[in-house]
């Protein structure tokens, strides 16, 4: 997969080396951004309050 | 073409050891192209497909190691620099000195009276900033009204709308985070009974002692009550009651730190000795 993707981007080799960087980069800010935050509410060491207390 | 090929593989056998590779290297292609101009095999479907499918899961293996760095890790990162922006923010907000000043009559300790109690700001408002020496010597984190998780997440400790401000006779209720997100309370389970908690507001400064701590579980709502775990009870005394995950890297239980106000002091008498250099540092004088 990784291979097809790498083969089928365009460019010399060092031009596909720096974008598939870039896409690398790229999906790095999409997890940190979007992805990890949403999967924190799985986890569960991140509950620090006593039960029914407000969750305004 | 294909016939010319083989002729060429077969006569390759006589050759001299030298090109002897690369007609090998032909002959065993030869079969191949064929192969593949035609419809690929079941076989290569199945390769294509385990392949792309252990990419996938090596994928989310990656993901998962990084999610795990993001939370142990660049959490607190992001958390740290907020929460001491927030602290510095506020220090430099207030007036008074930032040194202790010396009583007039340093025979008698002075009596500041019935501590100061402020409105509690509205949802995701500073409240102050908690120095817990025992947690370091740079030990500030900020206060803000609420414990959502947009409040814990990244601001810090956040106080229970529920319960009373600091100084008032009951319950000063407040929850951190144990790992994550700027890790606020890791250490709770250091504190020795004797500790020193401060908390300074805009009007002053709140010395509370540290009792005991208790594990419960996450139901427990009557550590919250105005007298800890005692429905009903009137209170004479302020609490300051602090709420965190246990055991570490786990949420199967809460534990509760209980401390009790020992004295106050106003803003114009700055800040206890103990915590004096750091108000300093935090408002920039130092």
């Amino acid at each position: 997969m990784y291979g097809w993707i790498f083969r089928h981007l365009p460019g010399p080799l060092w031009v596909r080396i720096l974008t598939s960087a870039a896409l690398v980069a790229c999906a790095l800010v999409l997890m940190v951004q979007f992805l990890f935050p949403w999967m924190s509410q799985f986890t569960t060491f991140t509950d620090s309050t006593i039960g029914s207390a407000p969750q305004p | 073409m294909a016939q010319q090929q083989t002729q060429q593989a077969a006569a390759v056998p006589g050759d001299g050891a030298g090109t002897g590779t690369e007609g090998t290297r032909r002959a065993g292609r030869q079969p191949r192209p064929a192969g593949r101009k035609g419809r690929p095999s079941t076989g290569d479907i199945v390769r294509k497909v385990i392949q792309v499918v252990g990419e996938l899961l090596v994928t989310a293996g990656l993901i998962l190691l990084l999610f795990v760095a993001w939370e142990l890790w660049w959490t607190n990162v992001e958390a740290d620099a907020k929460q001491s922006q927030a602290v510095q923010g506020f220090a430099k907000s207030l007036a008074g000195p930032v040194a202790p000043v010396a009583p007039a009559n340093p025979a008698a300790p002075p009596d500041y009276g019935k501590p100061v109690v402020a409105e509690a700001p509205a949802h995701g408002g500073m409240i102050g900033i908690m120095y817990i020496p025992r947690f370091g010597p740079d030990y500030s984190r900020p206060i803000i009204e609420g414990t959502g998780s947009d409040i814990l997440d990244t601001l810090g400790l956040g106080h229970y709308g529920t319960t009373s401000m600091p100084g008032a006779p009951g319950n000063f209720a407040v929850a951190g985070h144990r790992q994550t997100h700027g890790a606020v309370l890791d250490n709770i389970h250091l504190l020795v009974p004797g500790d020193k908690i401060y908390v300074q507001t805009k009007d002053g400064y709140y010395t509370y002692v540290f009792r005991n701590n208790q594990i419960v579980l996450p139901s427990r709502t009557d550590v919250l009550l105005p007298v800890p775990t005692q429905p009903g009870a009137v209170p004479t005394q302020s609490y300051l009651t602090m709420t965190s995950c246990n055991p570490r890297f786990g949420a199967q239980e809460r534990i509760i730190a209980y401390s009790v106000l020992e004295s106050w002091q106003p803003a114009s008498a700055g800040p206890p000795q103990d915590i004096a250099k750091q108000v300093a540092q935090t408002a920039g004088k130092g």
